[in-house]
Formats: structure tokens, sequence, C-alpha cells
């Protein structure tokens, strides 16, 4: 029996949508060339954050996404661990205060504390940081734990697709027609027509120390690095641990393509804003590194709705770094646009008739 | 015309010297104090006026034309031989993971220290490697309970090329005598409890078909090897051993590699491979008899891993509650029915621990069927941060 939607891509968008159509009850096939969760979604550091997002359509749909996350993500590490934004240099300080202060209008629970009180809340935080934020709201899961969760009693097959249309998918497996396909293919969008580029990510693993860092800490100034399309390398310094000790060093932003080599000056950058942060990891072994393509959008936003030139393809891709964050909304919107139901957030903004977006 | 070799086992001895001899500046880094390798360890005098020998120095990535030291400190090179051989292959069976059970090779290691035994050991696993482990067991005073060989001898009787065309290699078995009579064929250690260990015989397949106790204070096991690729995560490989065409050229630009890395097939393999490696690493013409001596013994490292590859029955060894993955402790019942290995590894931690998956990774493939997509870390071994912080700005 033919499925009412092909869902292409098994990352967490894919599964995402993939659940929210069948919630409808529509007959849903994933189509995926290596598996769930085995791109983007299992290569970063499993964040659901509110934190590093202006005010605007895509902090809306990140906290439409962050209620819904915690009955989804029940089997997959969900931990509301917080997030704690930290200033490094004096002139951080009023910038990082006035963002927290316009993100408060638009619902996000930013708490400015003292230096004081973020060295209690991260006694090896530098005790030179100048002011800091902490955010009640931003989580932390198991990508592809979740995505698994997400993909329960949905079929998946494992195909590498050639072409679709918005009636029928051709894949090594054969052809699979359908009522509507769902372009969900993270940084690969491209081949279906939309502009998603890959900007390449590192994260640094270290030894396990348990206990030693509680909450995602990041500097300031990584909100900047986020809103830039600058293709050379930028980093930031991002600092978090897992359910097993281990702590996660990002980020970096490069846009190189597919290329998968990683560089010692990568490894270096990150390495320093790290230990700006937080002076004890720099005696702390890294384990392993490890990088992946976010998909990016040239204007930084998602990309949800139905391609205007092809009935029936819809596309949800152009989340670049916050996949995990905005995936249960973005699929939620797309089963109410797809099916006529009212939509949960304005989906105006994240149409696919953009100008930096049609290709 | 600079050439760095990292790895002064036979093969890395063999591509230094040449390369010098034939006119390079050449760089020998190895992680030991002395020369020689997992093989020839302590046993190996090493040096050659056109040779630098960097000792207890670990190179941790290649990036293009240079080679990341940990200090942290970088060489430049034209051309990188890659003879970092290869470690022991562990299988998990209930008490592998306890104490009295380590690999064959640090059996090894430990008797090349001259450590005295005095309890009784068994060795088991598959490989003409056994025997000599064996035997420097017993040349410490330890009581040899059993040397269990998991494969049968048949297997070679499908291998006469190969045999014909290596024939010192049967002579190198009088060596072993005092320890042949003690070798049980189709026979493997699939259980250990304190000093109680579980023997069995096995089928073609290595599935127990029968099993007895015997007493044992170590253990000692060796299932193959498997090689030491880390600096090359990108290169294209077969069974995880690096490819290399006649000049032992990797598909990494100007980058060689030689011995146990490309395949198991001993040492005066590994030490022909370095000849050639080092000759063409050197921009010469590899000596005739080198060449010849590695088709040759290739054709025996080949027959090798046929009569001595892995079979599937040693998965119903461990139990749901034996550890597959000591770092994370993960036990077989963890595994997940997952699709990759990367969904495998973060859905039950297995392979993410300090060893970065060496000793538990392949098993835990076999174990669920999940691809084995190869061991590539882009970190070789553990570094602190700092050291990442201090990398020099730009390249030397």
């Amino acid at each position: 029996m033919n499925p009412d939607v092909v869902v292409m891509g098994a990352g967490i968008i894919g599964a995402a949508c993939a659940q929210a159509l069948r919630a409808r009850g529509l007959g849903v096939v994933v189509v995926d060339r290596r598996g769930p969760a085995s791109g983007t979604s299992a290569a970063g550091e499993g964040n659901v954050l509110v934190s590093d997002k202006e005010p605007g359509p895509e902090l809306d749909l990140a906290l439409a996404s962050r209620a819904l996350w915690p009955e989804l993500a029940e089997d997959a590490e969900w931990e509301e661990k917080g997030g704690l934004v930290v200033a490094t240099a004096p002139g951080a300080v009023v910038p990082l205060q006035a963002f927290a202060a316009a993100q408060r209008t638009a619902g996000v629970d930013a708490c400015e504390i003292s230096a004081a009180d973020a060295l209690a809340h991260e006694p090896h935080l530098n005790p030179e940081i100048t002011a800091a934020v902490h955010y009640l709201q931003d989580a932390q899961l198991n990508p592809v734990k979740a995505t698994r969760t997400l993909l329960r009693g949905i079929e998946v097959r494992r195909a590498e697709v050639s072409t679709a249309d918005g009636r029928s998918v051709t894949t090594t497996d054969g052809v699979i027609s359908c009522g509507a396909v769902v372009n969900a293919t993270g940084p690969w969008a491209r081949t279906f027509g939309v502009n998603v580029l890959p900007r390449r990510g590192v994260v640094l693993v270290t030894t396990p120390i348990p206990g030693t860092i509680r909450h995602k800490v990041y500097d300031a100034d990584y909100v900047g690095a986020v809103a830039s399309g600058d293709a050379d390398l930028q980093t930031s310094g991002v600092v978090e641990s897992t359910q097993a000790g281990t702590v996660l060093i990002g980020s970096s932003r490069q846009r190189k393509g597919f290329d998968e080599t990683i560089e010692s000056k990568v490894l270096k950058a990150l390495a320093l804003r790290a230990i700006a942060m937080f002076p004890m990891l720099a005696s702390v072994p890294v384990m392993r590194a490890y990088g992946g393509f976010r998909p990016y959008a040239p204007d930084h936003l998602p990309i949800i709705g139905e391609d205007p030139r092809t009935p029936g393809l819809w596309h949800a891709t152009g989340h670049e770094g916050a996949g995990v964050g905005l995936a249960p909304a973005t699929g939620r919107l797309l089963a109410d646009l797809l099916t006529g139901g009212t939509p949960l957030v304005d989906p105006h903004p994240f149409r696919v008739d953009r100008p930096e977006v049609m290709v | 015309m600079r050439v760095v070799v990292v790895g002064a086992g036979p093969a890395g001895m063999a591509a230094a010297r040449t390369a010098a001899d034939a006119g390079a500046e050449v760089v020998m880094v190895d992680s030991e104090p002395d020369a020689g390798g997992q093989y020839l360890r302590g046993r190996a005098k090493f040096s050659h006026p056109g040779v630098t020998h960097l000792k207890n120095t670990e190179a941790w990535m290649v990036e293009g034309d240079v080679l990341h030291l940990r200090g942290p400190a970088v060489l430049r090179f034209d051309a990188l031989v890659v003879a970092t051989g290869a470690y022991d292959r562990p299988l998990p069976f209930p008490g592998w993971d306890g104490p009295g059970v380590i690999t064959a090779g640090a059996a090894q290691a430990l008797a090349k220290q001259g450590i005295t035994l005095a309890g009784r050991v068994i060795v088991s696993g598959t490989g003409p490697f056994l025997l000599p482990v064996a035997t420097a067991l017993q040349d410490l005073g330890a009581t040899l309970v059993g040397v269990y060989e998991a494969s049968s001898p048949a297997r070679w009787l499908r291998e006469a090329r190969a045999v014909a065309a290596n024939r010192h290699k049967i002579g190198e078995l009088a060596g072993y005598r005092k320890v042949l009579p003690r070798l049980e064929t189709r026979t493997a250690v699939i259980g250990k409890h304190g000093d109680r260990v579980t023997v069995a015989k096995l089928d073609s397949q290595w599935r127990p078909v029968s099993h007895r106790t015997e007493h044992a204070d170590l253990v000692c096991v060796g299932y193959g090897f498997l090689p030491r690729t880390d600096l090359l995560p990108s290169a294209s490989r077969t069974d995880d051993f690096l490819d290399v065409d006649e000049h032992q050229r990797t598909s990494v630009e100007h980058v060689y590699a030689a011995g146990e890395v490309t395949g198991i097939g001993g040492a005066d393999l590994a030490e022909a491979e370095g000849v050639v490696a080092g000759a063409a690493a050197a921009g010469h013409k590899p000596p005739a008899n080198a060449l010849e001596a590695v088709r040759r013994g290739r054709l025996f490292a080949g027959a090798l891993a046929r009569a001595h590859a892995v079979q599937p029955g040693w998965k119903s060894w461990p139990h749901q509650d034996t550890t597959v993955c000591r770092c994370e402790k993960v036990r077989l019942e963890d595994l997940s029915d997952a699709t990759s290995m990367r969904e495998l590894k973060l859905t039950s931690r297995v392979a993410l621990g300090r060893c970065q998956g060496r000793i538990c990774a392949r098993n835990a493939a076999e174990l669920t069927g999940v691809p084995f997509d190869g061991q590539r870390r882009v970190i070789a071994i553990p570094i602190p941060l700092g050291e990442l912080a201090d990398l020099p700005e730009e390249k030397s």
C-alpha cells in the first residue's frame, strides 16, 4: 500500500515530521540512505536552547518546541540543566544584558546574575567573568535516542533517493508513490531545490570528569557567531558535560563544502576559548574530536512549507545548529500546514518562497 | 628531502635505514624508550648516522605535510612512512574483564621485561603468535596448562602454495617444541571464574560442542590483530588494514605504510615492506629482492588471514550480562538494534570510553550485525586541552 507521505531523511527533523504526521493518522514512510540520526543529528551536542535566539520567528518556534520536548524525550536522557551565558570582556556586559532584557519581553526566562552567583552555579568558571545570564529553559537530550523515540512504530527504509516530486520518490530500492513528500535531508536538502549549504562544526570530547560542569555554559559572543554568515572560521566558547561525564567543547563554524578534514587551527581555537572560560580544563585530556555539517540557509531561518514550484513537495530543513531544539515544533507546524490545520506558529517567515531560499 | 617514519618496529627501522641510505634526511618517531617495537622490544640496537631517532615521542595527527607530535611539536615532511603496527584483539567471554585475563601481547611484553611468573597459565586464541607467547611464559617459570588454538590445522592444508613459498616459517616451529605437546586445536577458553576456567572444544564455526574445567591463574587471549591506523583516518582500507600499492603508497598523498598496519604477516614481511617504503619515500626504486620478499610474504599473510580468520561462533561465548566494552561497562544486553556504528555508540555508549573502541568496537559491530566502519579517530591519543591550545599558529 502506498503511504500518504514519504519523509526523506531520518534525522531529528525528519523523525519529528514523521511523528507529527502519523499523529494525524497519516501513513508515513521514512527513507534514509544510512539510517536514523546518521548525519547532522548525531554530530551535535543535543541542545534544546532558547538562550541563543533573539526575539523573532525562530525564538517563537524554539519556545513552542521547548514546550513539546519533555513529553517526547522521556527516554532520551532529557535533562533540564539550564544555560549560563557569560561575558568574558568588559565591553560584552551591556550587549548581553540588553539581549536578555529583550528576550524576557518575548517570554524567555533570562535571569541576570552576579559573577559571584555564576561562580556558585559553576565553581570552576574563570573568576574574571564580568556578567552572566542564567537561562532556566535551556535543556539537553541524547539526539540519537530522541530520533529513535520519535520514529517508534514508523517504517524506516534504508535507500538513497535520486529524485523526488510531490507525488513520488525514486530510490535505489524502487519508486514509492505517495500523496506528499517531505524533504528533511538537512545539509543535503539542496538536491531537492532549496538553497541550503553545509556549515562545518567540530566538537571536542574530554575524558569523563563527572559533576565538574553542570550547565551549558557559553561565551556571550556565541550569539554573534551564530548570526554571522561569514564563510571563514569562527569560534566561540561553548562548554557542557554529558550524562556520561565527558565534557563537550564547541563551537566552530566554517563554510567549506562537505570537507570532513579536521584542522589543527580549529582544535587550537576551541581549546583556547574553552580554557578562557574554565581554566581547569587545560589539564583535562581530549579523547576525541568529531565534526558535522549544519544545514545553513543564507537568511538564517528554517525552511518549513510547501514548494510553490512543485505541489506536494514540502521542505523542513535549514535549521542550522538548532535542529534538535526546533524539531518538535517544526514537525507540528509542517503537519498543521499539510493537513490544513491551524498553524502552531506563524508559518509566513519560514515559507519556501524567500529570495535567498529558492534556487 | 625529509622522510619521517612513525614506528620503530621491524618495518619502521627498515624504512628509516633504507631512506637514509638513499640520501634522505630521516626522522624516526616512536613512543617507546627503545627501538624494536612489540616484536623486538628491548632486543633491537638501532643506530644510523642518517636517522634521528625521536624516542618516547607520540604522534597524534597528520595534517597535510605536517606530523603533529605531543609537546606540542610539529615535523614537516616530504614523505611519511606509517609503520605503527597492530595490537591484539581479545574476544569477550564471561570473566574476560576480570582479574587474571590479559592479552597475549601484554603477556609477551611482560615476558620481555623479564618478570617471573610462578602460576598456572593458559594461552588461548588463534594464529602462530600463540606459540612464542606460550614459550616465553614457560621460560619465565610458569606452568603451562594449555595452548588452545580455536582454528583447525586442516585449514592450512588448503594453503600449499603459500606454505611452499615460505618454508622457513615451518622451521620456526622447531623453536617452540617445548610447548607443542600442550597445543590443542579447535579449543578455546570461553569462561573464567576465579581460577576455574571453562575450556570448550569447538566446531569449525567456533561454536562450543563440549566443555571441561581447567584451573589456571592467568589466561592470555589473542584472536589476531587490529591495525593501528589512527594517524590516517581518511586513508582507504580493506578490513581495516591500510591499502597500499606495490611501492607501499597509501591513498593519502606522500604517505606510505609498512608492516602490520597493512596486514599481518610476521616480522620478515614487515621488514621487507619497510625497505620498499623507505626506498620509495626517498624517491628511489625499491630493491628487487625486497619486492620479491614482499610478494612471497603476502602469500603467507593471505594464507594466515584465511586459516586463522575469526569464526562467527564466538558470538555464542558471551552471556547477556557479559561486558563487551570495559571502559564504559557496556554489557551484551545493553547493545541496541542499531543500523550504524554511530547509532550503536550513542545509544549504548559502547566504544566511547577511554580506549576509544580499540578493544571493543569490532566485537560490538559483529555482535549486533552493524557494519564495522573502521577505526577513524581524528586524535590518535588523549591530549590535554592545554596542549591543543598551545599548538603553533602556522605550520613550521
